[in-house]
């Protein structure tokens, strides 16, 4: 088992399905001759050459439409949108085309493209480069929306991604690419569905995913440290279908929730998860479900302001002890 | 094209005529429902480029007026019917609809309701063609008011740029909705647009099949060769509303007639039967075979089918039992 960077397990997870499969593909801006803008096809270019490693124009619902046009032919896109903020403009193509053609077409055509894409709030982009999206695809019924914590997930799910026979989402986050993480030597598929205990605890479930996972299970060890709390992280790195099981199990168990997210709290995760939580064990609960989400702003530039918009390890540890009474 | 050809072309135009004829009064008895585009006044521009391509070989695409281009790929015309009429033995086991018309099985790859959705898709399915070097072209047959998307211009400088066996075909029919070309686009002939991505392209007659026929030839030729993608704009006319909810208020009466007096098939029937090829007694007989195939075949087809079943209701949404989803064969358990 090797410990590799995030960019470098999603690299290898490139290659090893390109050279699987002729038929899969990359695509996006600046991947190929440029290598990707977080090194994702690295080198892949000089590998597979023009016709499989595809520099795109700047034309994001364009070549996503492509992608999608390409897969109905059997052809598997894994197709990188350079920031999660430009994928808006590709909307069009993944939810009208991409998730729709299954089952307008009364399961006759799929759409088996994997779209990945980093978002995120990273350092000092400003408002039009740090939007989490993750709710939005998390709305488009027919979309996979998977989003790993660790280079392990981020390959392995990668590899289940473009094998599989719906359209994937892949959400990323920009911070979180030169990450170190051990991923197997052995090939290996990771679940697109389900969740996984990152911690086992007793008190309270903390729910996170993508980098969030990270904030949780900070504050779940210094809650351990200091104040004697005994947390549960779970890893919600499949967000859609989120897993209903998963989330019940680990509350009926702790009977206390809080979900971490580094979105604005409307209409996302945490609003999710607590609506399932009411429908599948209200009654086991012993304190009222809590989010711990992004101020509902655009965010800043300056530096202290944009801090303050995103949650935090801190902000999770106020309120789990808010919620224990400690 | 020969005379046998010509008269089977004629033949096949009126059936289209006759299909969507029929399927007004099915929506007017409220037996179809949702948005309804009709083709009457088009025909020369499906029938004529499809003539020249490969149906079933070659995959077509195209918007929300789509019927005739899917029974022109090979779809059974019974199967369209009873797709209209919502029925489990329609195309898409009535959940697609008019606008949403599939025939994978024919490489009809579908109808779609978003003006420009199809540019970028039959793009990538001619990439798709050229990764696995076959012989086949990707077909994508749009409107005029389309050419107004950002879609438009997206997928055709991919498609040249990476020279994608893709024909563009254009039915310039003057209208999206009740907007007049003119008042919405700044260049006219669409056909001059594309020159900006370096893509070669005419613009033709789009009511007389056989100069259709001719120039589709010629854009199929260059596209299967293998040189890249190719725009035909044909000039044509929609005699009803843009779909059934449309008052057809904002054309004048005179443009209408000066169209309909160059309706696709009364030239061809005219022509054949100057010709000597055809009578008009002929004519009539097969119009009459035509009436009693929809009567008497294709409409009790569509009403007698069953309706799909709403504990079906979920079906279609993701592949079945995929084993990828849950990590595959050989996935680890998570
Ligand atoms: C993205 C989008 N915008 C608007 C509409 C509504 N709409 C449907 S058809 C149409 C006109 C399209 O005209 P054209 O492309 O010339 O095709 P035609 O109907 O004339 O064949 C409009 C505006 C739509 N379906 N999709
Ligand atoms: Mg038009």
């Amino acid at each position: 088992m090797a410990e590799i960077r995030f960019w470098e397990a999603i690299r290898r997870a490139h290659d090893e399905e390109m050279a699987n499969d002729p038929l899969v593909i990359a695509m996006g801006e600046d991947i190929g001759v440029a290598g990707g803008t977080y090194k994702a096809t690295q080198g892949l270019y000089d590998k597979y050459g023009p016709e499989r490693i595809i520099d795109t124009p700047i034309s994001e619902n364009g070549y996503t439409g492509l992608g999608i046009g390409a897969s109905f032919l059997g052809v598997r896109p894994i197709i990188e949108i350079m920031s999660v903020n430009f994928a808006w403009l590709a909307l069009d193509q993944i939810a009208n085309s991409a998730v729709k053609v299954r089952y307008m077409s009364g399961g006759q055509l799929t759409a088996p493209v994997v779209i990945r894409s980093p978002g995120g709030t990273a350092h000092q982009l400003g408002a039009q480069h740090s939007a989490r999206m993750e709710k939005v695809f998390m709305g488009i019924a027919g979309l996979r929306v998977v989003t790993p914590s660790t280079p392990r997930q981020a390959y392995g799910m990668l590899k289940s991604a473009v094998r599989c026979n719906d359209p994937v989402f892949i959400y990323e986050h920009e911070l979180m690419y030169n990450m170190k993480g051990e991923v197997p030597d052995a090939e290996f598929f990771h679940p697109l569905v389900g969740s996984e205990v990152a911690r086992e605890g007793k008190d309270v479930t903390l729910f996170g995913y993508n980098i969030s996972v990270h904030w949780c299970l900070e504050a779940a060890k210094l809650l351990a440290d200091k104040h004697g709390i005994n947390c549960e992280v779970v890893d919600l790195y499949c967000l859609s279908p989120l897993d209903r099981a998963g989330i019940k199990k680990s509350v009926s168990k702790t009977h206390r929730a809080i979900i971490v997210e580094e979105a604005e709290p409307a209409v996302g995760v945490g609003a999710e998860v607590m609506a399932i939580i009411n429908e599948e064990c209200f009654f086991e609960l012993d304190a009222a479900p809590k989010r711990v989400s992004a101020v509902n702003i655009p965010i800043p530039y300056n530096h202290a302001l944009e801090k303050a918009t995103i949650p935090h390890a801190k902000d999770v540890v106020k309120a789990v002890r808010a919620m224990m009474g400690k | 094209m020969n005379n046998t050809d010509k008269k089977r072309l004629l033949r096949d135009m009126l059936f289209s005529r006759r299909f969507e004829e029929h399927c007004y009064v099915g929506y007017v008895e409220r037996k179809i429902g949702g948005f309804l585009h009709l083709y009457p006044g088009q025909e020369a521009c499906a029938h004529g480029v499809m003539a020249a391509a490969k149906p079933g070989f070659d995959y077509v695409i195209t918007g929300y007026r789509d019927h005739v281009h899917a029974m022109l790929s090979g779809a059974d015309p019974k199967a369209v019917m009873a797709e209209l009429y919502a029925k489990e033995t329609g195309t898409c086991k009535g959940r697609g609809g008019s606008m949403h018309i599939f025939d994978v099985e024919h490489r009809f790859m579908g109808g779609y309701a978003l003006v420009g959705g199809p540019f970028p898709l039959a793009a990538g399915m001619a990439k798709a063609i050229k990764l696995k070097g076959g012989e086949e072209i990707a077909i994508c047959f749009l409107g005029d008011a389309a050419n107004n998307q950002g879609s438009f211009h997206e997928a055709l400088n991919m498609a040249s740029v990476w020279k994608l066996p893709v024909l563009y075909v254009c039915e310039n029919n003057l209208y999206g909705i009740g907007t007049r070309i003119d008042r919405s686009t700044a260049v006219l002939d669409q056909y001059k647009r594309v020159a900006g991505y370096n893509i070669p392209s005419e613009q033709v007659d789009g009511q007389d099949i056989e100069i259709v026929y001719k120039a589709a030839q010629k854009a199929v030729d260059h596209v299967r060769s293998g040189t890249g993608p190719y725009f035909l704009e044909l000039m044509t006319y929609r005699y009803r509303g843009h779909s059934m909810s449309d008052s057809n208020t904002y054309r004048s009466k005179d443009e209408e007639k000066e169209w309909i007096e160059r309706d696709p098939i009364n030239i061809l029937r005219e022509r054949l039967i100057k010709a000597k090829v055809l009578t008009m007694a002929e004519f009539k007989a097969m119009d009459k075979e035509i009436l009693d195939e929809i009567d008497n075949e294709i409409v009790p087809f569509a009403e007698q089918s069953p309706e799909p079943d709403v504990a079906e209701l979920e079906k279609y949404l993701f592949a079945e039992n995929d084993p990828w989803v849950t990590g595959g064969a050989q996935g680890e358990a998570s």
